[in-house]
């Protein structure tokens, strides 16, 4: 019994990557274990704790339930794709830091690529907004209170002209 | 830059890798490693009769399936009982495969090592395994009734009975003018980190070395523990905890099966062999908590004062017992939590199921405990028609009264003595906090308007930092750079930071310069390990008393070369210098050159040490009684535990159509002595208050009485999300400890400990229903209420 390969082209973090992978293998395990990015986490692979969320086209996917041979379309973006080239941290990231918003880090680049994408789209959620966005990824260390202030303060960072 | 850190809110050291998704969990790790699948058991109770593997053998990528017949010497023996007790007389642990019987649905029963994981899923799914079923015990009662029985030698399916007793429990229930009884229930719950378990391990056969990485709360004893089971010299074995992705308890059961099995492959094969848990795994083959029924009679004078307790506890310990009696002896002895009791007597059974084995989460038996003495105070004020916070106001231990001996063996063998606390002024402040006179008006108000609002209040002491000791190491680079090692291990309590803070502070130093490693037995090799709230109490201890032997030597050396007092010198931004004088210094990272006298030298600053060059001394280059480098290892190993202690009050509101319950307000005052860095110890108890209010409203494990667990996914077992989770206003007492030099007591656990007390109360005084059982849904409060209108 041996499984087909297929060769799959990926956009990651604004790079093309290729590799061949089987049909069934899902965009997690490629991201990670094809690619080496492993910034992407896998707490439950069925598509509820959002440890392996990063954006495809801009929006927040969750990374376990998608194939990778299926994910050629869009841009993908990882945690890896955050901060700046020379490291310095994106206001998001530095958020985070700020109010303690993590504690294992687990959790954390799921968070960060779904707050990421919030305030892409709004860069001034009400705490309502912000609680809903947050309410498709667990973290069992916080108790989200850290979590739901770093979102608060990227948005200030970014209305402040932080990049 | 200051060096005064201790107490600072500082900014964690570990963050800006883990933002940057550079953190290094066990699956980031051995990426050329073969994988390894489980062929778990679908029954809770059944003989394994055959294991067919015919069908798998011609999966591409196969590399290995091993069963327990394949398994030598030790590897094949039940594996070990951790923590024996003398009451524990019938201990029964596992194998790391089956060996006859499987005795909970997921025991591992065949390994399968493939190339990569998803072949070996493959592979595992194509073998056959031919069972014989045999009939499950599930539950408390049916476990006690024992018309079945979970292992064939033990009776009656009891583990233990253990009876501790203080004072006349007899006596006092007799001549009380009022005895009450609660019958109460607290359900299984889980520790449920984001990350499973995962073992990576790697054999060098030339230096004839293993090293495994483990997704631990206790390297260095996974690595006792792997070395005797495959029978090699500990010097043979490394084991390296690498960032891990929580814990919370379950991680500091070991060695689990995997634990010893991918060694033992990759030993085999010669190749690294890498095991990741998925989260349906998790559910069913690590490890569960709570789970406890309480038969509960207090005697109680007109005042509300308790004159005797007896409590009687139904535990159950799951399969297997390799945790021992930890968490129903804990129960035990932290149930009379902050109040005097003249006479109390506690009992439990500890029972056999054939489900996963229970061992501590989070809290570890504590909030069974609080929960029976706190349903039984709220009881008491109901009886008396008083206050609920007045009645415990009359039955707390006085400051005056500490050191408080409360008369028990605690779980670490000591006794269980509280070091220090102020209850009376804890219960102001949390009054307070939360507005508890003024709610009386608030419910009238808000059930004017058809709404139901309650309020709640549950209280614990916390014994923390238990032994037997922890170890720290503190060096000075020639370069400046102060290296830090400890043993024990983290899982996202920001030990980095906080350790670097406690030696900036010691030893006069940037805390830029202060780099930890814990966890990784290369750089210390003993430790027991992170549980019990006992890391900064343990380690951070320790850390200090090295980092005080550093200042010492580092004071003597420079006191040497300046022809000073050492009485006279400090240290300040790394620099040794006379009092008063601050021109008169000498770089610390001069005094590390100095400290260690040199034959060769391969820098600049190096220069200063070497034998021609070195200030000329009498006596020998190294001083009698002095080493070479600038470095110290202290250890710290108390007497017995420090008491921290706590305070919660919520708000909940019922709604009259759904019986939905929403926690509208969080309080918590907390006791943890002195604060190292108060933002992570917030952040601790934020996180504990969540599991506290996930396991009061949502989490439990729902096993049908076949031993399936129905609910083994994260679409059934209902973590909270943001949504779920109230702002959580917090206050601390800080009454120091004594009984360590830095005055702290832990503070990791305690935020989980009363969350199910708390919200029974509330929902018990919005609603007026009598709550004796939690975790509580909206269904079960809806049809209690309807119990209640009957």
């Amino acid at each position: 019994m041996i499984e087909e390969t297929h060769e799959v082209t990926l956009r990651v973090n604004g790079v093309a990557r290729t590799v061949r992978v089987p049909a069934r293998r899902l965009l997690h395990d490629t991201l990670r274990h094809d690619l080496g990015l492993t910034g992407t986490h896998a707490g439950c692979e069925h598509g509820v704790c959002g440890c392996c969320t990063v954006l495809y086209d801009g929006r927040p996917v969750r990374s376990c339930l998608m194939l990778a041979i299926g994910s050629q379309a869009g841009e993908i973006r990882t945690v890896e794709g955050l901060a700046a080239p020379d490291g310095t941290l994106s206001p998001v990231q530095r958020a985070f830091r700020e109010c303690h918003g993590l504690q294992c880090g687990f959790c954390t680049p799921g968070f960060l690529m779904t707050t990421t994408a919030l305030l892409e789209e709004d860069p001034a959620p009400s705490d309502s907004q912000i609680e809903q966005s947050m309410a498709g990824n667990l973290c069992r260390c916080t108790g989200y209170q850290n979590i739901t202030a770093s979102v608060r303060r990227a948005a200030e960072l970014l209305a402040e002209g932080g990049r | 830059m200051t060096t005064q850190l201790f107490g600072d809110r500082v900014e964690r050291r570990e963050d800006a890798r883990l933002l940057r998704g550079e953190g290094r969990y066990l699956d980031d790790l051995g990426s050329d490693a073969l994988q390894v699948a489980f062929v778990r058991s679908p029954h809770a109770h059944a003989r394994v009769l055959d294991i067919e593997v015919d069908g798998a053998l011609d999966v591409d990528g196969l590399v290995a399936i091993y069963t327990h017949d394949d398994l030598p010497g030790r590897l094949a023996e039940p594996l070990p009982l951790l923590i024996p007790h003398p009451a524990l007389d019938q201990p029964r642990t596992g194998y790391a495969l089956a060996n006859g019987v499987v005795r909970h649905v997921g025991e591992p029963i065949a390994m399968v090592v493939a190339t990569d994981r998803y072949t070996a899923e493959d592979v595992a799914e194509r073998i056959a395994v031919i069972y014989e079923t045999l009939p499950p015990v599930v539950g408390i009662a049916t476990a006690y009734g024992a018309a079945n029985l979970v292992h064939p030698d033990v009776p009656g399916n009891r583990s233990a009975t253990l009876v501790q007793e203080v004072g006349d429990v007899d006596t006092a229930l007799a001549a009380a003018p009022h005895v009450l009884e609660l019958d109460l229930d607290i359900e299984r719950s889980a520790s449920m980190p984001l990350e499973g378990r995962g073992v990576f391990a790697r054999f060098d056969p030339v230096d004839e070395h293993l090293r495994v990485y483990s997704s631990t709360q206790t390297p260095t004893s996974v690595r006792f523990a792997v070395a005797a089971i495959l029978g090699l010299p500990d010097s043979r074995v490394e084991c390296v905890a690498p960032d891990v992705g929580g814990g919370f308890g379950v991680k500091i059961m070991h060695p689990w099966p995997e634990e010893v099995l991918v060694p033992w492959a990759a030993m085999r094969l010669r190749r690294g062999v890498k095991y990741t848990e998925d989260r349906r795994e998790h559910f069913v083959a690590a490890t569960h908590e709570r789970g406890q029924l309480q038969h509960v009679r207090v005697g109680v004078s007109d005042e509300g004062c308790i004159l005797g307790l007896d409590v009687d506890l139904r535990h159950d310990n799951g399969a297997y017992t390799p945790y021992g009696l930890i968490v129903p002896i804990i129960t035990s002895t932290q149930l009379p939590g902050p109040y005097r009791l003249p006479a109390y007597r506690v009992a439990f059974t500890s029972l056999y199921t054939n489900t996963v084995p229970v061992t501590p989460y989070r809290g570890a038996g504590r909030p069974q405990g609080v929960f029976a003495m706190e349903r039984t105070m709220d009881r008491i004020a109901a009886h008396l028609d008083l206050d609920r916070a007045e009645v415990r106001r009359r039955n707390f231990v006085t400051p005056d009264e500490m050191p408080y001996d409360v008369g028990l063996t605690f779980q670490d063998g000591r006794p269980t003595i509280y070091d220090s606390g102020d209850f009376p002024a804890s219960l102001d402040k949390l009054t307070a906090l939360i507005g508890w006179d003024d709610f009386a008006q608030l419910r009238a108000e808000a059930a004017a308007e058809g709404r139901q609002i309650g309020i709640g209040l549950a209280c614990y002491v916390e014994g923390t930092g238990v032994g037997p000791y922890e170890g720290g190491h503190v060096q000075v680079e020639p370069n400046g750079r102060v290296n830090v090692s400890t043993g024990l291990s983290s899982q996202g309590q920001g030990h980095q930071t906080v350790f670097a803070q406690i030696v900036a502070s010691e030893l006069g130093v940037p805390f830029a310069d202060v780099h930890v490693v814990t966890g990784d037995t290369r750089r210390f090799g003993y430790a027991v390990g992170t549980f019990a709230s006992r890391a900064a109490v343990m380690s951070g201890n320790a850390i200090a008393l090295a980092a005080r032997a550093v200042r010492d030597k580092a004071v003597r050396i420079a006191a040497d070369a300046l022809e000073a007092n050492p009485d006279d010198m400090e240290i300040v931004d790394g620099i040794v210098r006379v009092k008063g004088s601050p021109s008169d210094g000498i770089a610390l990272k001069t005094v590390a050159v100095l400290s260690n006298p040199l034959r060769y030298s391969f820098s600049e600053e190096s220069k200063a040490a070497t034998q021609f060059t070195m200030p000329a001394r009498g006596g020998p280059p190294v001083p009698a009684g002095e080493a070479p480098g600038l470095e110290g290892r202290d250890y710290y190993s108390p007497e017995r535990s420090t008491f921290a202690n706590g305070m919660h009050a919520a708000t909940v509101e019922v709604d009259p159509a759904t019986a939905e319950v929403t926690v509208l307000r969080y309080a918590v005052v907390h006791d943890c002595g002195n604060l190292i860095n108060p933002m992570i110890v917030e952040g601790q108890i934020h996180g504990g208050v969540a599991q506290g209010i996930a396991g009061a409203l949502y989490e439990r494990m729902a096993y049908d009485s076949d031993g399936q667990l129905l609910n083994a996914s994260f679409m059934d077992f209902l973590m909270p999300y943001a949504t779920e989770i109230p702002h959580i206003e917090t206050d601390h007492l800080e009454t120091p400890s004594p009984l360590n030099p830095l005055g702290i007591k832990g503070a990791g656990e305690a935020g989980v400990i009363p969350g199910s007390a708390v919200i029974a109360a509330a929902i018990e005084d919005a609603t007026g229903i009598v709550i004796t059982r939690m975790p509580i849904s909206p269904s079960e409060l809806w049809a209690l209420r309807g119990e209640d209108e009957g």
